[in-house]
């Protein structure tokens, strides 16, 4: 796939490092360069790599927490409207509200909820489904999801200046470097 | 030489693996021409498959009076089942979320494997309650949505808190396991070399890129999700014990049934998953990741599990005694000595003194006898099951009513069919889908550990364990 047309722009610049360590180091480099449009790429999560790329905290328990409080009251909403105001039936002389035996439905639909939301917030944080990636015209990407460890400094950065991106990699040891267009 | 001697843990991967080296290993099962055997074994599957459909026609056509039910048992075959395939999902979700949970790292070779276990085994489970219910156009009756009566189900029932526990229990395992597989569709996807591949792995995938910053959120979501699903399984195998205690016939209304539930479930689906990955270790060359140190750990798992099974047997017959009701104390003398017998003493030999052999180390890493037992154990879980609902049903309160249970073809048509269903599925997990969590393993290997990197060179350099030396005059 040709990668130079006329009509592509800069997508950033893209380094390979030798392995997870090296890709520690030269993430940790980067922050210090000041960068923050910047991603490192593996094909498993690494030990550490949250500090030496300076990630914040997630969002996702929050997310998580917003769900799972909508399931518990949503679970007793339901079963307070179906067995209370709409359709009330004695059942064994027992209160139409009857909390003890409301209680497994109540936790299933807590946890029902909580899941989707940590599975689909954790796409909707990532961004993800997506079609397509700049990255992916880098016919070397592919490594990344076997052993490949990569760090890419992206164009839209306010510092970026490529010779000085370059320049960067190439102190912190990559052992390829190249420009990837969109 | 002191008394006293270092062990180190066992390495996670044996052979002298590197990340590629996996990935190969892996995906090569996807990619390469489906073998001939598959589809002998496919076939197979197929045909079972087959008469599980034809016995459910056939069911819905006559209606369930082509099962063994009468008076006094009407709860045969159908629950047993049930409970009996549900039982065996819950070791998926153990090895998934609980062992995440308690940092058991040896749980990432199995843990695709067993997760896909359970999605199949719940399956099969939940062909049971909604083919048992005679009518079944009016099956979507158990979901709390507006039907021509203008009622509501019944929240009160254990039956109805069954609906919501094993269908919450399937999505959440089938979330856990398809956010485990999407780093491994990506690598599946760029590993691939026909388009056809390319595409439907790609789609799977949903574009993911391997980002740390995506990672970072990843491994947040499946912290929670583990969170989450370690209580869900425990509620759920609890809650398939409350249709039996919440009653009240002799032998069911117990306060030990959730635990017990639980103990068994643990207890029958690690011997499955010991089954399967036996055999799928062999014929798919996967010794350096399932290794024997994995055959052990899950043995040790069995059994606990096991004596935790047979610990509560004993409980009951003690509290049945103990609490001084006729009944209960009836019941439990008939199902050790009376028409059941046979059926109790198999129980017991299968679940209680069988998996006391893993007390030997030598027979907890003999792959041949471990297979053996595995299957035994199986049995004998089924066995449980069929004690507990036949015995209970068939000798209750009035002797005058009381009748001997006898399973029809149809009963076993039904049963052996399911494994059709459970193995068209698994086959085609196997075909399609990575067997083994392969960003999961690679993360776990001593080279994916920044801290066993030389700080100046970068250059891999394991950490030497030091062994401390024990001080002789205190020894």
């Amino acid at each position: 796939m040709s990668t130079n047309d006329q009509n592509t722009e800069l997508y950033g610049i893209l380094a390979e490092f030798k392995n997870p360590k090296a890709l520690i180091d030269a993430s940790e480099k980067v922050v210090e360069a000041g960068y923050d449009k910047f991603d490192t790429y593996a094909p498993f999560p690494i030990h550490g790599i949250d500090k030496a790329m300076n990630l914040p905290k997630s969002k996702l328990g929050w997310i998580v927490l917003g769900h799972g409080l909508l399931g518990f009251s949503g679970a007793i909403a339901m079963m307070y409207f179906m067995s209370v105001i709409d359709y009330p039936i004695n059942i064994s002389g027992k209160p139409f509200f009857n909390a003890p035996a409301w209680v497994p439905i109540t936790f299933e639909l807590t946890v029902l909820l909580s899941a989707f939301g940590a599975v689909f917030g954790m796409f909707f944080l990532n961004g993800l489904p997506r079609l397509n990636h700049p990255l992916f015209n880098v016919e070397r990407f592919k490594k990344a999801t076997d052993d490949g460890f990569f760090v890419c400094i992206e164009a839209t950065d306010s510092k970026f200046q490529a010779d000085l991106v370059r320049q960067l990699f190439e102190e912190a040891g990559a052992t390829h470097i190249e420009e990837v267009y969109d | 030489m002191s008394k006293y001697e270092y062990i180190p843990e066992p390495a996670l991967v044996k052979g002298n693996h590197s990340f590629s080296s996996i990935t190969k290993l892996v995906t090569d099962v996807n990619l390469r021409p489906t073998p001939k055997p598959w589809y002998a074994a496919m076939l197979l599957a197929n045909a079972l498959l087959g008469v599980f459909l034809v016995a459910v026609a056939y069911l819905i056509w006559e209606g369930t009076g082509i099962w063994g039910l009468m008076n006094p048992v009407g709860w045969g075959w159908a629950i047993i089942n049930f409970v009996w395939w549900v039982g065996i999902g819950h070791a998926g979700t153990l090895i998934s979320a609980i062992l995440f949970l308690f940092r058991q790292d040896w749980r990432t070779a199995i843990n695709r494997f067993a997760e896909a276990m359970t999605i199949f085994a719940v399956i099969c489970a939940l062909m049971f309650p909604g083919i048992h219910v005679g009518r079944i156009w009016v099956i979507y009756w158990v979901f709390p949505i507006p039907n021509q009566m203008a009622m509501w189900p019944n929240f009160n029932s254990p039956l109805l808190w069954d609906v919501f526990a094993v269908s919450t229990y399937f999505t959440v395992s089938l979330l856990f396991w398809y956010v485990g597989l999407v780093p491994d569709f990506a690598t599946l996807r760029d590993k691939a070399k026909d388009k056809v591949r390319q595409i439907a792995y790609g789609i799977a995938s949903l574009g993911w890129t391997g980002s740390g910053r995506n990672w970072w959120n990843y491994e947040k979501a499946y912290m929670i999700l583990a969170g989450l699903a370690t209580p869900l399984v425990l509620s759920v195998h609890t809650i398939v014990s409350f249709d039996f205690a919440v009653s009240m016939i002799p032998g069911w209304h117990t306060t030990i049934f959730p635990p017990y539930f639980v103990a068994g479930a643990v207890f029958s689906g690690f011997a499955m998953v010991l089954t399967l990955m036996i055999i799928c270790r062999k014929i798919y060359g996967m010794e350096d990741i399932m290794t024997d140190d994995h055959m052990e750990k899950m043995n040790i798992i069995i059994l606990v599990t096991g004596s935790m099974v047979g610990f509560a047997y004993m409980m009951e017959f003690f509290i049945a005694w103990y609490s001084g009701v006729e009944y209960e104390k009836a019941i439990f003398m008939l199902r050790a000595t009376g028409p059941y017998a046979w059926a109790y003493w198999i129980m017991m030999l299968c679940n209680v003194i069988s998996p006391q052999v893993f007390w030997s180390k030598k027979l907890r890493r003999n792959v041949n006898f471990t297979f053996f037992i595995s299957i035994v154990v199986n049995i004998g879980m089924w066995f449980e099951r069929f004690v507990i609902t036949v015995t209970s049903l068939a000798n209750d309160y009035l002797p005058s009513s009381w009748d001997y249970f006898s399973p029809t073809i149809w009963d076993v048509l039904t049963y052996v069919g399911t494994f059709g269903i459970f193995f068209t599925f698994f086959l085609a997990f196997l075909r399609f889908l990575p067997m083994i969590a392969i960003a999961e393993i690679k993360a776990v290997m001593p080279q994916a550990d920044p801290h066993n990197y030389d700080e100046e060179t970068q250059e891999y350099h394991p950490h030497e364990v030091e062994v401390p030396k024990p001080q002789a005059e205190r020894v």
